[in-house]
């Protein structure tokens, strides 16, 4: 409790007239320069408050009058990024894709473009680095549907496969079973022949017969001995890779109800520089020839 | 702001000593003699190292800044003279430090804090503020008057003048600070053209401030109350460290003497306070050594003038050591060694450094391999069922112009290796390719390597680089990885 005030002898400054215990309280002032400071930035508060959005209401806020926003900087800073990019992404637009595999530079931004383009776009279903899933093609791996040049693949994205885009690409695997074109026996045959012609094992008087079935009603899009047809998309079924499984069980699914994959026309939602740099990338994954 | 007061007095209060002593304002008188001149020929050579050292030259080819000392935040390069070290190789720049702090500790044991007093920025810098209050303010006691005075037009002409000097200086030295990290001739242009960045007119501002504060204002308390190293000096030196002594053997009885009196049963200090008038931090040296000393030796000539004047030998205050005071004390002959253990130990520890730094120096490598396996996808299955991976190769080319650089991977069976920016067909891994680099960059490659299926999940393989010029090599140990069965 403040009792009465003093002089202190040594440093002779007033006490507060607070005790406790016997220890009293000094009434020193504050420093001056924390003072001042301390006044400078009440000062700069109410600039900044007058100058900036500062004061939150329930559905709106003081907006300044500077008219900054936070909105419109993003929008600056991105549109000053895309400036930036403007000088690669003309020289992308105007050179072909063979002069940007060449061009070390020109490959590097259009692998980091065509990255960030395909994690955006593509990554849902081929997953990231081009993984792919059951029934979305690998893109890693040496095997294509449609041909792994950069022209084919530039063709790919921009039509796209089994669409309504006039250009894109068109094929189909027929209901082999579900429309009655063949007897459950026969595709049961045909079935082991295919696990055959990719090194599996099936028992070898089915197979036989199966490649009777084979030659008469697979051979014209898969080829003679299976090794696919890139111009209709027909899979090589020589080799390890499968795209919806090459177990006997999954063969006789596909054989029976047919596969009618679909991939949009990227020509139709991105711009001609993003699809090169996509081409480019994807090319870039392991698999381009 | 609470300050205790005891209820009763206690010893302090019972001797008249408080526990707080408020700052006094110090006015160092200007002196002449020896060790002022070397103060001055250090202080010279300081700041014309400090200013000239950016606009030197120093030609690295066309592709390098041309700037002697630079470093290059943007680049993320440091270059001194014909050395250039990246961001990641500051560890030179820790070499460096240790070298300055054991050069210090050495020179510290042999002749006290001469670096205080001689070259510490601190020093020179208030030194130089000093000249320049001198100059516009007069002496000490013109000093000390003036700040008495009421305040005129006059004084406000002085200290406005003064302050103004003080700026001036203060601007130069921050601005000569940022030309070590840009192009010094474009960055005085842009600055003086107003269109140097935000940034860099920041820096300036930031250096100009606290040149401005330090040596302007806040003075021997930096040295007093904010430099750690007068805290700790003390564990360097010994009783045969040369340091600033009054030697009070010769100087005890001190007393006033007029002309004509006898010297005889008295010391030699006649107890005129020069020494403490033209102390920069306001001791007196009489009272021994002490933490505030900064071991300028200004009171040596202030005294030895003094001495001159009383027909008396100079060298009552004198770089000296404390057993030399204490075998003349004893009236004994006094001895003194430089080699001493704690000497022979910064040395050998100093040596050992530099040493260590010129081997690293020497054999700094100018090429760098990191690689960073593909874990998306973790491996690819291959149409003949071989399994394949991908890697992300960086070959840092530290040379100043292209590099081809031969790459091979080793460790993994019957593996196949290609890069995909190359066009290449897979080559046998431990063949290998080439790829090259820019100079003075990184170069970046998605590189595969495939193989028969194996057994294991996880096999060990290495992959290097070799300079195909220089023979310099690299090399990384990473995994290839396949199938869970």
């Amino acid at each position: 409790m403040p009792t009465k005030t003093e002089k202190d002898a040594t440093t002779g400054r007033e006490t507060t007239g607070h005790e406790w215990d016997g220890i009293r309280e000094l009434d020193t002032p504050l420093p001056k320069w924390w003072l001042y400071i301390f006044y400078a930035t009440i000062a700069f508060a109410v600039g900044y408050c007058i100058l900036y959005p500062a004061i939150p209401f329930i559905s709106s806020h003081t907006r300044g009058i500077l008219g900054y926003t936070n909105r419109e900087a993003l929008t600056e800073s991105t549109a000053e990024a895309a400036q930036q990019q403007a000088k690669f992404i003309d020289r992308v637009h105007d050179a072909s894709l063979e002069q940007i595999r060449k061009d070390p530079e020109l490959l590097s931004f259009a692998e980091t473009g065509g990255r960030a383009a395909f994690n955006e776009n593509c990554a849902p279903c081929h997953r990231t680095g081009g993984a792919g899933a059951k029934g979305y093609p690998n893109l890693a791996d040496d095997d294509w549907l449609w041909g792994g040049t950069l022209a084919a693949i530039h063709q790919t994205i921009t039509h796209g496969v089994r669409n309504a885009d006039p250009d894109s690409r068109q094929s189909q695997m027929p209901r082999f079973g579900a429309d009655g074109l063949l007897k459950t026996a026969q595709i049961s045959d045909v079935a082991d022949y295919v696990l055959t012609l990719s090194g599996q094992k099936a028992p070898a008087d089915a197979a036989k017969r199966g490649a009777q079935v084979f030659a008469e009603n697979c051979a014209v899009c898969h080829g003679e001995k299976g090794a696919g047809n890139q111009e209709v998309g027909a899979k090589n079924l020589t080799d390890g890779i499968w795209l919806y499984g090459g177990d006997r069980a999954t063969l006789i699914d596909t054989i029976t109800n047919g596969r009618a994959g679909s991939m949009p026309a990227w020509g139709a939602r991105l711009d001609p520089t993003t699809i090169k740099m996509l081409a480019v990338y994807v090319h870039a994954l392991g698999g381009g020839q | 702001m609470a300050t205790a007061l005891a209820p009763h007095p206690t010893e302090e209060d019972k001797d008249g000593i408080p526990l707080f002593a408020p700052h006094e304002k110090v006015y160092p008188r200007a002196v002449r003699g020896t060790m002022r001149r070397i103060k001055w020929a250090v202080l010279i050579l300081c700041l014309s190292l400090y200013y000239i050292g950016p606009w030197l030259r120093w030609n690295r080819g066309p592709a390098y800044p041309s700037q002697a000392f630079l470093i290059d935040m943007p680049t993320r390069r440091a270059y001194f003279l014909g050395i250039e070290i990246w961001s990641h190789e500051l560890y030179y720049l820790a070499g460096l430090l240790i070298v300055g702090a054991i050069g210090l500790f050495l020179v510290t044991s042999l002749f006290g804090r001469v670096w205080c007093g001689f070259t510490c920025p601190q020093t020179v810098w208030t030194d130089l503020f000093l000249w320049a209050e001198r100059l516009i303010e007069g002496d000490r006691t013109q000093r000390i008057r003036l700040d008495q005075q009421p305040l005129s037009l006059k004084k406000i002409g002085k200290k406005a003048a003064k302050h103004a000097a003080w700026l001036v200086i203060a601007a130069a030295t921050g601005g000569a600070w940022v030309m070590y990290f840009n192009d010094a001739p474009t960055l005085v242009h842009d600055l003086f053209t107003l269109n140097a960045s935000t940034v860099q007119y920041g820096f300036v501002g930031l250096f100009t401030a606290t040149t401005y504060l330090l040596a302007g204002w806040a003075r021997e308390q930096v040295c007093t109350y904010m430099c750690p190293w007068p805290r700790f000096q003390s564990a360097m030196i010994d009783e045969e460290t040369y340091a600033v002594t009054y030697r009070d053997w010769r100087g005890e009885t001190r007393g006033k003497h007029r002309k004509g009196d006898s010297w005889e049963g008295r010391g030699d200090c006649i107890d005129c306070r020069a020494c403490v008038a033209v102390c920069p931090t306001g001791i007196d040296i009489r009272d021994g050594l002490q933490l505030e000393c900064i071991g300028c030796g200004l009171c040596i000539d202030a005294c030895n003038d003094i001495m001159d004047k009383v027909e008396r030998p100079r060298g009552l205050i004198a770089f000296d050591t404390y057993a030399n005071r204490t075998a003349c004390l004893k009236g004994a002959t006094p001895t003194h060694h430089f080699l001493r253990p704690r000497t022979i130990a910064y040395a050998a520890i100093l040596l050992a450094t530099l040493g260590l730094m010129a081997v690293a120096l020497a054999h700094r490598s100018t090429l760098e391999l990191s690689v960073l396996r593909e874990r998306n996808p973790l491996f690819v299955r291959l149409s003949d069922g071989e399994i394949r991976n991908g890697y992300t190769v960086k070959i840092e080319n530290k040379r100043g112009e292209t590099q081809v650089y031969a790459l091979r991977a080793d460790g993994l069976a019957n593996a196949l290796l290609h890069v995909a920016e190359n066009d290449q067909a897979p080559i046998a891994a431990e063949t290998g390719t080439t790829v090259a680099v820019r100079g003075d960059a990184i170069g970046t490659f998605r590189v595969y390597l495939q193989a028969p299926r194996s057994e294991t999940r996880e096999q060990p393989v290495t992959l290097s680089v070799r300079n195909t010029e220089s023979g310099e090599t690299a090399s990384y140990a990473t995994t290839f990885r396949g199938p869970e069965h």
